[in-house]
Formats: C-alpha cells, structure tokens, sequence
C-alpha cells in the first residue's frame, strides 16, 4: 500500500528530503485512514451484501435449509476475515512496542503474587510466538524470574491471544470477550501461583539453571519506525490468514451444516444442562490440536443450539491452552512430571472457569 | 565472516536464512553459516524471540524478520 522506494532517486539535497519524508508521512496516515473507511463500509454492508447475493441474485429461497446454510458460510466468512484483518493489523502495530524482553526486564526482581499478575497480564499483550517458548522459559528463569511467574506468562499468552479475542468479540459481543479474558488471567495467575508454591525446580531440566546468558539483548521492538510498524502489521495479517485459513473454512463449514440442520436447543434438550458437559468438553477439546479460528465457527454454532456458554468456552480454552505440539517443545526444559502436573492444574483451572460460567450466564 | 541463525525452524526462521544467504551472494562474501535450532543454545545467546541474526558472535537482530535491505546493511556493516 504505501510506497517504499523514493522515485526522484539521484542526489537529494536537505530540503527536498525533509519534504519527501514529511509527505510520505502524511501520505502513510491518508493511506491509513482511507483503508480504516473501506473496512468499516464492508463491515458494515457484509449482511445486505449475502442477502442480496444468495436470496436475489442466485435466488435461494429464504428459510429453506440449503440456502439459508449457505447464507451463513458466505456472511460467516466475509465477517471473520474482516475481523481478523483489522484487529490483527491493530493489535500487530500496537504489540510491536512490547517484546518478550521489555516483559523480561519488567518481570525480573519480582516476587511471587504480583510477580504472577503482572506475568498473566504481560502474556496477554506481549506478542509470542509458540515456537519460541523454549528460549524463552530459559530465558526467564535464568535471568532469576521465579518458576511460577514464567509459567503464569506461558500459561496466558497462548489462552487469551488477539485471534480469540477478536473472534470472541465477533461472535458473541463485548460480554463473552470480557468473561473470557478475564477467565483466561485468573486461570494464568491461580494456576502460576500454584505451582510456584509446589517449589518445582526440581523437575525442571537442570542445563536451565546452569545457562549462562552471553551476548547483548536484542531488544525487537526498539529502533523501529512507523513504516515499519505497519509493514509488520500487514505482514502479520498475511501470514496468520495463510495459516489458518484452512481451519476456518472447515470450522465455518461445519458451522454452517449444524446452522442449518440441528434443530434449535437440540443441545439444550438432549445433553448439556448435565454436570458431565463442561469435563466432556476439555477431555475432547484438549488432544484436538486447532486454534482459535477453527474452533470458533463451531463453539458459535454449538452455542446457538443450546450448549451453554461455561461448556462452549471450556472447550475453546483447552483446544488453544494445552496443545500437544507447546508440551512436546517444554519437554525439553521441563520433565514429565512437572509438564503432568502443569497439564493437570490448567485442565482443572478450565474446568472451574466453565462451571462458573456456566452459573452466571 | 561468521553468521548464524538462531531459530527453532519456524516459518519465520527460514525465510531470515533464505534472505540472508541471498543477502551474502548478492554482496560476494565470504561466509561460514550455521542454523542453531538447539533452544538452549538459542537461549545463551540471550535470545528469547526467534529468528534471531548473530554476526561474528554478536547478536545483530531477534525477533522478526527483516526487509532484505536491512539484511543487505547488517551485513555490510561488518
């Protein structure tokens, strides 16, 4: 969207480059805005847009099981991309002024308890890769961040993540966001703090204590420039969507087959108002390796038809919490005991949150 | 010169490889490399976000990846 390379080229005297730089960055905020417009309008128009489509102009007829099925995966798609793409952009620029190192440097010195506050909460906003929670368990408690801080920080940054949040806020409004991320910190800062007090240094792999930290801190989010913030940002949208538009569609098609064929508060009748619902969903949401984009088309369905909220946000949090690949990774650092009893206090966490849940809504 | 990449073979850590080896080519240095995926070594580094670029046992650049330009002045920075 906005140009890097300067076209003039050639020798640029002081005046006519300070020019150039303050156009060009006016030019970037124009840019900004005019797509902020154009996301806003498709936003708004999605719904007439597919009701127009598919009743109109390929004239399915409305009420009937096919059309309105197909109604649903088309809307349901449009909106979730759109969401994702905003919010991603959004959150990518903004997170690219924290980093897993300022985190560190804030972490360090604290003690247990606020030490694991501070941990859940940074886990939500510092961006996190997954694949570098093994660099950075060493990282954190070489560097003297007590086990149980580390593990809170591991612990939330998965859980509540910007894709959940935005499709959460998508599909069920600002409530079921705020419980969710809410339920998602207390089970970080609970479950950390917990075993924090175990005192569980001994199953943790021994090199980790003994790893010396050689080298300067590279700091990713310092020296950057506004370009490059938002080039990050668009980077992020195009690299998450090409990840997980598979997961989507499927999610979305399943979706879209429950939407039109189980009959509404099937759920409701049948099953979930037991006490066995909310276990059923994290033993079957846990070995289920998705994420949140996957999950979610199918949680709003599922939701629709009657099982209730505490069950369906149960099973979001431990398809995307405990995932078999991020245990696979700690068991470098961490021995099997310690990754068992971590897995055992995060699916118990789950579980009270979905009960709560379940009571208040 | 002697250039490692730290990462844990994420997408992200092989897209930093490919353009820094096009980044040497293009500049015609001369260059040992290496691709360290052992976390505990990425971590004495003192790198906790991957890909990570050490130059000469000098860690230059973590936790994104850069535009091939900037690659190109890291390397001929040295």
């Amino acid at each position: 969207m906005v140009p890097a390379t300067d076209p003039g080229g050639g020798v640029v005297t002081a005046a006519t480059a300070a020019g150039t730089a303050s156009t060009h960055g006016a030019r970037r905020w124009v840019v900004l805005g005019v797509a902020a417009v154009v996301w806003a309008s498709a936003y708004q128009l999605n719904l007439r847009w597919w009701n127009w489509v598919i009743y109109s102009a390929v004239g399915l007829r409305r009420g009937t099981r096919v059309a309105d099925s197909v109604h649903f995966f088309f809307f349901d798609v449009t909106k979730i991309a759109l969401l994702l793409t905003g919010v991603i952009f959004v959150v990518t620029v903004l997170r690219s002024f924290m980093s897993v190192e300022r985190t560190r440097a804030l972490l360090g010195g604290r003690r247990e308890g606020v030490g694991n506050v501070l941990a859940a909460g940074l886990g939500v906003v510092t961006p996190f890769c997954s694949c570098s929670a093994v660099p950075a368990f060493i990282g954190f408690v070489a560097a003297g961040v007590p086990l149980g801080v580390t593990l809170s920080f591991l612990i939330a940054s998965p859980l509540v993540n910007e894709v959940a949040i935005v499709l959460l806020f998508g599909l069920f409004g600002w409530k079921v966001t705020a419980m969710y991320v809410a339920g998602g910190v207390v089970i970080a800062i609970v479950a950390g703090s917990f075993l924090g007090r175990l005192r569980l240094e001994r199953w943790v792999e021994p090199f980790v204590f003994e790893t010396r930290l050689r080298g300067k801190v590279v700091d990713p989010s310092s020296g950057l420039s506004w370009d490059d913030r938002l080039a990050m940002g668009r980077e992020e949208v195009v690299s998450i969507l090409r990840k997980i538009w598979p997961y989507l569609l499927v999610g979305i098609g399943l979706g879209a087959v429950l939407h039109g064929w189980v009959p509404a508060n099937w759920f409701a009748e049948h099953a979930s108002s037991s006490w066995w619902g909310v276990p059923l969903a994290v033993v079957i949401g846990v070995p289920l390796y998705s994420n949140a984009a996957g999950v979610l088309p199918l949680v709003e369905v599922l939701h629709a038809k009657g099982v209730p909220m505490g069950t369906v946000l149960a099973f979001m949090m431990s398809v995307v919490a405990l995932s078999t690949p991020e245990l696979i990774l700690l068991r470098r650092v961490l021995k099997p005991q310690l990754i068992a009893t971590y897995f055992g206090v995060v699916a118990a966490g789950i579980l009270a949150t979905g009960y709560v849940f379940n009571l208040i809504t | 010169m002697d250039i490692k990449i730290l990462g844990s073979g994420c997408a992200k850590c092989q897209t930093l490889e490919s353009l820094t080896r096009d980044g040497i080519a293009e500049l015609g240095l001369d260059a040992a490399f290496e691709h360290v995926t052992d976390p505990a070594e990425i971590a004495s580094w003192g790198v906790m976000s991957t890909p990570a670029l050490v130059i000469d046992d000098e860690v230059v650049l973590s936790g994104r990846v850069p535009s091939a330009t900037e690659v190109r002045e890291l390397l001929a920075d040295r």
